[in-house]
């Protein structure tokens, strides 16, 4: 996007400062969404972009907040431009501040370009439907949720689920299998807090991962208008790496409920009328703008695949952050409490999930032909083995049938053998079919009304 | 006089602008020094207030705003067909051959295309007499669509003074001169009109002929008719997309809108590469040759986002007007709510429920009643119709938000969906105790002529048995299921059957995908024949047990994929084997009361 204020004009008449926003008065010619350089009386500089403009007045929203600010003694100078990320191949390996600068100590990479971290709109006509199935080496996600290259698939956790365990084991075994192809990590913390960070970093050492990952950290104690920044730079770094380099990247970005509630900060402080919970209108449009920079466009080698991480309010999935994710991702992967009581890792609540582009990534020729069929069957059999666990909770198992009791029997194999896994397990898509064929050994032939007559007799055990 | 104006006020895709005083409500503007395209929203003195369609970032106070003196139109005329639209009628093919992999703004390219030639054949001649609306020439825009070229609506009409011989012509070449006693007036091959205004015919029909789409539940149970109305609301992951694409790929239309209103851009790319793949079931062509798209996701300005709706209803209406049946699938009407929503917002409206402003009830209205079936206006004489299905995501998925409530007031079917039912792989998961539809009566007589006599008494005792499933479960749920008597035992396991070899209907699957009328209806008779045996058997002192062990009722829960719809035979001979089954078992048991 060109600039196109002149640069360099200083306001010092600050008419406002309420909550994260900065009121300035006279002025002329400022742009909206324009980047702002503010300097108080003492301490850093700080940035801001323009929200509204006009009637010689610019709201500024302040990314490090507005402490210690004052009406007489600010400075704030309009740069002219639209916020930027230096962006090269020098970042990875390197970890930044939730704005893009350098927190490792080392010197700010050398830019090969300057990218808007606001990014554009990918023409849908250019994009490139993603088929290349991701093996991640967890049954419950290769087998049931499959994860496909460019695809934007969150995780739903609640409060103390282990979401960055299983994200780092993803990040840490996801191959597109057959090709070898490894991914560079991007990784965006967002308000969490440094233990959880630290965990990640740690986990991409170990791995040898770290070389091409870039870590963007606002933590739990950072600024929170910054978090509105933070993943847009992190994207914005994944779309060069992706489409100027051709790399084929993961980006995890944890917890997009922190960036929410940045959202309704800002928008409360600007009075406007609110939708559900007090979240503003436009969150659906807002989050939009993020997920939806994951794809693929054809003539370009290189991917970004999504996981954001989103902690749902008291585990309720029909909060407005959860809900309007779940109607922009592709499908999602919910944790459940109750699994991990039960002490099964990862405790995914398989029935709530689902992988919207995991019917075109298998199948014959990507995984294997009986895939999507075995795949029903087990969601049929444990869905009715759930809704017989309720049942028998109530009149007790002597009142079901005897094929009920087998369907009982599946839901807990399924849970002990093809939901559970240790942590560094790494099952191939050959593995976590034949336990699923195992499963439905234990069950009477004509339950298997998902599967084809020829699937049964070429697989079953 | 056009109106010439200054930027005064900028937030997100809200602009005033002063100096505004010769604009009229909802003209089209330039916007700043970019050109970037709006509408004007309300005019308050000498400022206006503006809506811009595309990025407004680095906007400045003080960039003009210049008049176009139009209000905001599409370009209608030869193709259009299998081309993927913005939601400002911007062909996405070509912006992105200026502007690349990523959409940038200011960029104008014309919605159709002005040096492509097309073969012209004229239908009148030199001393006819046309008046708005008539037809005066064909081109075939694609071997499935026969595009008419129609003399504009509101048009005074005319005696035919000149028109130009079969032959291939550009868009802006002049086919035909009328006049009408003013001035002689030229004739293209296309015209414009507002999006914002239905466009007009002379007569408006009911309907009695089914929109086939070959989804079970949708066709037998909650049929929809052409020129009908139909909601589907559903929270995230319960398959509207899915099932909006069933319909768009098989509906017995002749043209398709798909208008994706702020959803997921890859879900255009896969309509995009899927359809023209798919072959339309009546000519075995792509299914593209028939099929537009507006596409506006939910990352692209949200202003144009409420246009994409309208955008897309009137190039439907316009096939209408040629005497088409038009389906268009709007998806998701939430998202144009939303959009409504936000810029009411940063007019500072007065907010009705949950933020939406008072005024969404009649702006649904207004778009759900431009579906009909219509008589277009001029000679000859031509029957169209535009059937509108519009997506709803209520948020939480909570059928009494907005939204929802209010679209149930405005269309005639409901396909409620249901995240239980999607939870366990119940697809499509549109739930048949929440679900209605208006249009049984008038579907019923095509059916019993075309398909099978006694459709709608088959239809009901299936549909008992759904809703006696329905009553009988609370009892399971307090009491267990040993609790019932053996009949009603019976009914559970038939309904079981009903909804996993009728309802569940795979869109994956090759063979299940479409499911014919007839073969819907053979696989409903075997379903309902099933229950009337086994009742009797049952009766005649057959253990439940044996009804329970029986293998046939494998074979007919797997016909739904494994009988094709070319070879309905099998499904008679599924038939045929399962009475004999039935007199297997019954022959059984007499032989074992008699050694007895």
């Amino acid at each position: 996007m060109s600039s196109k204020s002149v640069s360099g004009i200083e306001y010092t008449k600050v008419a406002e400062i309420k909550g994260p926003l900065l009121i300035l008065d006279g002025v002329t010619r400022s742009a909206f969404d324009e980047l702002v350089e503010i300097t108080p009386q003492e301490g850093a500089t700080r940035l801001g972009k323009v929200l509204e403009v006009g009637g010689g007045k610019a709201v500024v929203q302040v990314f490090e907040g507005t402490t210690g600010l004052s009406v007489a003694r600010t400075k704030s100078r309009f740069l002219g431009k639209t916020m930027e990320m230096p962006v090269s191949e020098e970042v990875l390996g390197r970890i930044f501040d939730g704005l893009g600068r350098p927190i490792d100590g080392l010197p700010e990479p050398i830019g090969e370009l300057f990218k808007d971290v606001n990014g554009q709109p990918m023409n849908p006509e250019r994009r490139d439907y993603p088929t290349d199935f991701i093996q991640t080496g967890i049954s419950v996600i290769d087998g049931m949720n499959t994860l496909v290259r460019g695809q934007k698939l969150p995780i739903f956790s609640g409060a103390g689920l282990p979401h960055n365990k299983l994200a780092a084991q993803i990040a840490r075994q996801a191959t597109v299998a057959g090709s070898g192809d490894e991914f560079a990590v991007v990784f965006a913390a967002i308000g969490v807090q440094h233990s959880e960070a630290a965990f990640f970093r740690k986990s991409l050492e170990e791995s040898g991962a770290i070389k091409r990952s870039a870590l963007f950290l606002n933590l739990a104690d950072d600024p929170a208008i910054e978090r509105i920044i933070t993943p847009r730079v992190a994207l914005t770094v994944a779309e060069y790496l992706a489409f100027n380099l051709d790399m084929h990247v993961l980006v995890i970005i944890t917890d997009m409920t922190n960036y929410s509630e940045a959202l309704r900060e800002i928008s409360a402080a600007r009075e406007e009328v609110p939708g559900r919970k007090g979240y503003p209108g436009y969150l659906y449009t807002d989050l939009a703008s993020l997920y939806e920079r994951a794809g693929r466009i054809k003539g370009h080698k290189g991917s970004i695949t999504q996981m954001p991480i989103l902690s749902m309010p008291s585990d309720d999935i029909t909060h407005p952050i959860p809900d309007l994710t779940g109607y922009i991702t592709e499908g999602q992967i919910v944790l459940g409490r109750d699994l991990y009581r039960k002490d099964i890792f990862p405790p995914v609540n398989v029935l709530s999930c689902l992988s919207r582009l995991m019917k075109d990534g298998i199948g014959e020729g990507r995984t294997r032909e009986d895939h999507q069929n075995v795949s029903d069957q087990l969601y049929a059999g444990y869905a009715r083995a759930q809704e017989l666990r309720a049942l028998a909770e109530i009149v007790g198992k002597a009142g079901l049938a005897e094929t009920d009791m087998k369907y009982l029997d599946f839901g807990e194999a399924f849970e002990k053998k093809f939901l559970k896994q240790d942590y560094d397990e790494n099952r191939t898509i050959k593995e976590t079919l034949l336990i699923a064929w195992k499963l439905f050994s234990e069950l009477p032939d004509k339950e298997l009304t998902k599967i084809k007559q020829q699937y049964i007799d070429k697989y079953a055990e | 006089m056009i109106a010439k104006g200054k930027i005064v006020w900028i937030s997100g895709p809200a602009v005033k602008a002063s100096g505004m005083s010769e604009a009229k409500m909802y003209e089209t503007v330039e916007v700043g020094e970019d050109r970037l395209v709006g509408e004007i929203i309300r005019l308050t003195g000498d400022v206006a207030f503006i809506q811009v369609y595309e990025s407004t970032s680095g906007l400045k106070p003080g960039e003009p705003v210049i008049g176009t003196g139009q209000p905001l139109s599409v370009s209608l005329g030869p193709g259009m067909m299998g081309k993927i639209y913005d939601g400002l009628q911007r062909p996405l093919d070509e912006l992105a051959k200026v502007a690349g992999s990523f959409i940038e703004r200011g960029i104008s390219v014309p919605p159709i295309s002005h040096d492509k030639e097309w073969h012209f054949k004229p239908t009148v001649k030199k001393g006819d007499i046309v008046e708005a609306g008539s037809v005066i020439g064909v081109v075939d825009e694609t071997p499935l669509i026969e595009h008419k070229v129609m003399v504009p609506p509101e048009h005074s009409g005319g005696k035919i003074l000149e028109v130009i011989k079969e032959g291939n012509y550009n868009i802006d070449e002049i086919i035909a001169t009328i006049q009408k006693n003013g001035p002689k007036q030229d004739l293209k091959m296309y015209h414009r009109w507002p999006v914002r205004r239905g466009r007009p015919y002379t007569k408006r029909f009911g309907s009695d002929l089914p929109l086939v789409t070959g989804q079970r539940i949708i066709d037998t149970f909650f049929p929809l008719v052409k020129g009908g109305t139909a909601a589907i609301p559903g929270g995230f992951g319960t398959g509207k997309t899915v099932t909006l694409h069933q319909v768009a790929a098989w509906a017995n239309a002749k043209v398709v809108f798909h208008v994706g209103c702020g959803e997921r851009g890859n879900e255009m790319t896969e309509v995009l590469i899927k359809f023209p793949e798919l072959k339309d079931p009546a000519t075995g062509l792509s299914l593209m040759e028939r099929t537009v798209l507006v596409a506006n996701t939910s990352n692209m300005p949200v202003a144009a986002r409420e246009a994409s709706i309208y955008t897309g209803v009137t190039m439907a209406e316009y096939y209408r007007d040629m005497g088409y049946d038009v389906v268009l699938v709007a998806d998701s009407t939430s998202r144009w709510a939303e959009a409504l929503r936000e810029i009411s917002g940063r007019l500072e409206e007065m907010p009705a429920e949950e933020g939406y402003p008072s005024y969404l009830a009649s702006r649904l209205a207004e778009f759900y009643e431009r579906a009909g079936r219509m008589q277009s206006l001029g000679s000859p004489e031509r029957i169209g119709s535009v059937t509108l299905i519009g997506a709803v995501s209520p948020s939480g998925a909570d059928f009494t938000e907005p939204v929802t409530t209010h679209t149930s007031r405005f269309i005639k079917t409901f396909w409620g969906l249901d995240t239980k039912l999607a939870y366990s792989r119940h697809y499509p998961s549109i739930n048949w105790i929440t679900s209605y539809t208006g249009y049984v009566d008038d579907v019923s007589d095509w059916w019993s002529k075309n398909v099978y006599q006694n459709w709608r008494q088959l239809r009901l005792e299936a549909f008992e048995i759904l809703q006696r499933e329905d009553v009988l479960k609370e009892i399971v749920r307090l009491l267990g299921p040993e609790a019932l008597p053996n009949e009603e035992k019976l009914l559970l396991d038939v309904a079981r059957m009903v909804k996993e070899g009728f309802l569940q209907q795979s869109a994956f699957d090759d063979i299940d995908t479409y499911c014919s009328p007839e073969k819907q209806v053979k696989q409903l008779n075997i379903l309902v024949e099933f229950y009337h045996l086994a009742l009797s058997a049952l009766g005649s002192g057959v253990p439940l047990e044996d009804i329970r062990a029986m293998p046939i009722i494998t074979s007919i829960i797997r016909s739904k994929y494994e009988i094709p719809n070319t070879e309905l035979d099998k499904l008679d001979k599924l038939l045929g084997k399962m009475k004999d089954s039935f007199k297997e078992i019954r022959k059984v048991k007499e032989t074992e009361t008699i050694v007895k």
